[in-house]
């Protein structure tokens, strides 16, 4: 009996022995880390695992090319369970325990909102790739994703002038994202002379089923005899029996289109895209876009993951192009020091997937093109519609009172996300 | 450069076509028209939009009988070329690819790969060109029917003299009441902005008994704008009628919303009502009994991919027998040994919903999973203009009612029924019965398990299949339970066809976030006046 437990204390003294071994062995090799604060699990696990495998896979293929500054990249990989209080205890993980040199994270603007303190205080580096409502630029943040003027106020451009919409619908879930972007759009919508009349505004809680009502409503709405659309910033799965209801009551494309800012390649692939097609979504990117950026691109990602049905969509792209960029930005600082890199970071550029080149301005958001597609019965989109050349992202929005005035730049020698150009003051605030 | 180059190509495929065509229209001797129809035909494989709209513009003005198939081909997404000659085809989806067919002839040609051949996109407002282009060259079509929808499409897209002539040659020769009162309905919407007076009053006489909003919507316009009194009163007159009309339909509607939300929470709340209503057990693995008859469904139509329009009648039974057995493995495993220990109960059968939807995560991922629906399914029914009924919540609504009489009848006509209300009002005496209390309990738990299954199979063509899927049901259910009454079906029925009408005349109001909450705030002042709900149980039962 005693010499049983004496053999099994002395195999796990060898195996801690063993385990430090390997520790301070990769310790050792010494290695630039880059942390990936994805959820895995729970309801955002859908849409953000695709992301962890991005990153992945971009480290992957940088260490085959050598590394970075002759070191080699480790990638950290957490869960933050899609519970945004978990988001900011896994930051605080990731940059004092791991010490990380940059984290690829965060999907929606809470989980973001959540960390935001934490990447202030370790003065950490954040990579947002994700389309988001604004207002917000924090130095130690760089938001690949798109802004609203980079997405929502196009779409609606779009649809004013080439479609001749003149009776909008604004319908959302009702969190922050579509609160906050409705909102911009409305001042947006009313700047441009449509009556209040003629804008309805829904929200819908998470998961919304039951449509009837709300279809039928938009379709009285719609049958006024003006063009309308609707602006849909409905999230999630929410979707799928909205789209459903729209087919069912025999709304059609041509009749109310509806312009989606959360609906891409991999929300489709799930379902029968049928009922679907004509309407439309706004993206910075299109996996059907055609240009040989692209096409290798789709080609390593299904190398990578071993499926060949995989999709590739807008936020796989940001984190594409933020990878690009801060590799390129720290081997022009010659450091992985954060403020180095982060001045590094301005001006940088990096070819888009769909053409063109993509630059890193002095707020921290990406000049990148805009395409309107429209949804193919393969769940692919047909693109209808781009912008002449590349749109800067505007962090604060020039259609709302409280922040026409602000602009963030984070160049010397206003240094500052929240700067109002007329008292000429940082608000202190820096996010 | 490049356009020079496309210019190039595209002669290159004319020269190729025109020779394909040439023995054909050497045959029919029409060899100029012959022709015209190939090459138009053939410039629908163009890339560009322009391009297309321009062929399907010049399609339109030739009077081959093929025109209209191969726009509806077109509409319907069934029209493809082939990549190595751009030869356009119309396609059929086999088990092996797709089955080309010439559109010249309608001749087979064979089966190919679907990467051989690219569909003819399409956008917009090319499908909503097409849709009335089809619907004009429908008109002289032999089925009444056709001819009327046609009409009815055509309303508020004429914009000129020159394309309401068809419709008013077409007027003049038809015989079909229903289809002439259409033709006149969509010129008269057309002869509303003509500005001669005298024919606009003809028109307001006309649309005075209509229900389209486009005519609505130019009557009222006209009305406004008239500088003649007495046809500006006449068209507000007819606005004042319609209005009417349309408040009429949409009370009926929304009723019909109501009613079919309220059939969800009665599929929903039947089982429950059994489960916990008959036998009190505290059953919060309900919800996921659901999601088991959901993935039933999604697996029955992954074996029977090319038979979707029968899946659903073969996933009822399944799904019962499924979310049944399941369910009396719960009642045998864990429930047996909790009865009279109701918090016990609910947290041993919270911590199986749990597990559920961790077994269904790791058999089928946590990603939702695509059920289709079937096509006698999707759509509306249309009663008229103002009212349509989408046929998926019709059936879903006759379908909880029937599910609703069966299981009446299984409680009030099956000695299993009788044996289930024995032990319910009274255990030990049905024992000393001699019926076999336990056998009782676990048939009737799987009944009421199986039910919960059915209902998911409802639930999989209204709503996401994934995980989550029973979560988001399983308070309705409670409440609906709750509100009826404890242990009473008929309560349940009403207690969840009133919930869901009250819901959907809230709805309008207040917004879909807080009908849900008005409704709830209402529930518990309910339960606060009645505790034992709608239709309390009466008599010695009720003691226990």
């Amino acid at each position: 009996m005693r010499n049983k437990r004496l053999g099994r204390s002395r195999w796990s003294v060898m195996l801690t022995g063993l385990l430090l071994c390997v520790s301070s062995a990769v310790s050792a090799a010494d290695t630039i880390k880059v942390g990936v604060l994805h959820s895995l699990s729970g309801t955002m696990a859908i849409s953000e695992t695709t992301l962890k495998d991005t990153v992945l896979m971009l480290v992957d293929q940088q260490n085959k090319k050598g590394g970075v500054l002759g070191k080699k990249l480790e990638a950290v990989v957490v869960d933050p369970a899609s519970n945004w209080p978990l988001f900011a205890e896994k930051a605080r993980e990731l940059l004092e325990k791991e010490k990380v040199d940059v984290v690829f994270g965060c999907w929606t603007s809470v989980s973001r909102k959540s960390v935001l303190p934490v990447f202030e205080e370790l003065n950490g580096l954040l990579f947002y790739p994700v389309q988001y409502e604004g207002e917000e630029s924090s130095k130690n943040v760089f938001y690949t994703g798109a802004a609203p003027n980079q997405q929502a106020v196009p779409a609606v451009d779009y649809l004013m002038n080439e479609i001749g919409v003149t009776r909008w619908v604004l319908a959302g879930t009702d969190y922050v994202y579509p609160r906050t972007t409705n909102k911009i759009l409305e001042a947006y919508l009313k700047s441009k002379g449509v009556a209040q009349s003629d804008i309805m505004i829904n929200y819908t809680p998470f998961g919304h089923s039951d449509w009837q009502s709300i279809v039928s409503d938009i379709k009285k709405f719609g049958s006024q005899g003006k063009k309308t659309a609707v602006v849909s910033t409905i999230n999630g799965d929410a979707n799928v029996p909205f789209y459903k209801e729209l087919g069912n009551q025999g709304v059609s494309a041509e009749d109310i289109p509806v312009v989606a800012f959360s609906v891409g390649e991999e929300e489709l692939s799930g379902i029968d895209t049928a009922p679907l097609v004509g309407h439309l979504a706004a993206w910075n990117y299109f996996m059907s876009v055609d240009t040989p950026e692209n096409a290798k691109f789709i080609k390593q990602w299904h190398q990578f993951i071993g499926d060949k049905k995989r999709v590739t969509n807008d936020p796989m792209e940001a984190h594409v192009i933020g990878f690009n960029m801060w590799v390129k930005a720290v081997q022009k600082a010659g450091t992985t020091d954060v403020d180095a890199v982060e001045q590094a970071m301005i001006g940088m550029t990096s070819p888009n997937m769909t053409g063109g080149t993509a630059v890193m301005n002095k707020n921290h958001h990406l000049s990148k093109p805009v395409l309107i597609g429209e949804i193919q019965d393969d769940g692919q989109f047909e693109v209808v519609w781009e912008t002449d050349g590349t749109v800067p992202g505007d962090a604060w929005s020039d259609y709302l009172p409280g922040s026409k005035d602000i602009i963030a730049d984070w160049t010397a020698p206003i240094k500052c996300g929240n700067y109002n150009t007329k008292s000429k003051k940082c608000s202190g605030q820096n996010y | 450069m490049s356009i020079s180059v496309r210019l190039c190509k595209a002669h290159s495929w004319f020269f190729l076509l025109w020779l394909l065509a040439v023995p054909v229209a050497a045959e029919v001797e029409t060899l100029p028209l012959e022709h015209e129809f190939v090459s138009t035909v053939s410039q629908l494989s163009a890339r560009s939009f322009k391009a297309k709209t321009a062929a399907i513009e010049k399609l339109v003005t030739l009077t081959d009988v093929r025109v209209l198939t191969v726009l509806e081909h077109l509409l319907a997404g069934t029209l493809y070329y082939r990549k190595q000659d751009k030869a356009i085809v119309y396609v059929e989806k086999v088990a092996d690819g797709l089955r080309l067919y010439s559109v010249m002839d309608d001749s087979e040609l064979g089966v190919v790969s679907s990467r051989e051949v690219k569909k003819v996109s399409l956008n917009n407002s090319l499908r909503s060109k097409l849709r009335s282009e089809i619907a004009r060259l429908k008109l002289q079509h032999k089925n009444p029917k056709v001819r009327l929808q046609a009409a009815k499409t055509l309303q508020g897209k004429i914009d000129s003299e020159q394309a309401a002539l068809p419709l008013r040659e077409a007027l003049s020769k038809e015989r079909d009441k229903a289809v002439s009162q259409a033709l006149k309905e969509t010129l008269a919407i057309f002869d509303l902005d003509s500005g001669i007076t005298p024919i606009q009053f003809d028109a307001v006489k006309v649309l005075k008994n209509s229900l389209s909003q486009e005519a609505r919507v130019k009557l009222n316009r006209l009305a406004h704008e008239a500088e003649d009194k007495e046809l500006s009163r006449a068209a507000q007159a007819a606005v004042e009628k319609i209005d009417s009309r349309f408040k009429f339909y949409s009370f009926v509607e929304t009723l019909f919303f109501g009613l079919s939300l309220g059939s969800v929470l009665l599929l929903i709340a039947v089982g429950l009502a059994i489960t916990f209503g008959v036998m009190g057990v505290i059953n919060m693995a309900h919800g996921e009994l659901m999601m088991l008859g959901a993935y039933t469904t999604y697996v029955v139509q992954l074996m029977m991919p090319n038979a979707i329009e029968y899946s659903l009648f073969l996933a009822i039974p399944l799904a019962f027998i499924v979310s049944g057995a399941v369910g009396i493995a719960i009642e045998r495993g864990v429930i047996r040994f909790l009865y009279g220990r109701p918090l016990e109960t609910l947290l041993a059968t919270f911590g199986i919903s749990l597990f559920l939807q961790q077994l269904v995560r790791s058999i089928f991922s946590s990603l939702n999973r695509p059920v289709t629906t079937p096509q006698w399914m999707s759509g509306f029914l249309q009663i008229n203009d103002a009212l349509s009924l989408t046929y998926n919540r019709l059936y879903i609504l006759i379908f909880s009612l029937m599910v609703f009489m069966a299981l009446l009848l299984v409680l009030k006509k099956t000695s299993l029924g009788l044996q289930v209300r024995a032990v319910s009002q009274n255990r030990e005496m049905a024992k000393a019965m001699g019926i076999r209390t336990e056998w009782v309990d676990a048939l009737t738990f799987g009944l009421g398990s199986g039910i919960a299954g059915v209902a998911g199979v409802a639930l999989s063509q209204l709503t996401n299949v994934g995980p989550n899927l029973g979560q988001s049901y399983i308070i309705d259910s409670f409440m609906v339970v709750v509100f009826g009454g404890v242990g009473n079906l008929w309560g349940t029925l009403v207690g969840a066809m009133s919930l869901g009408v009250l819901n959907k005349f809230i709805e309008p109001f207040s917004g879909a976030v807080l009908a849900k909450i008005v409704v709830l705030v209402f529930i518990i002042l309910f339960i606060q006046r009645r505790p034992r709900g709608l239709f309390p149980q009466q008599g010695r039962a009720a003691e226990n």
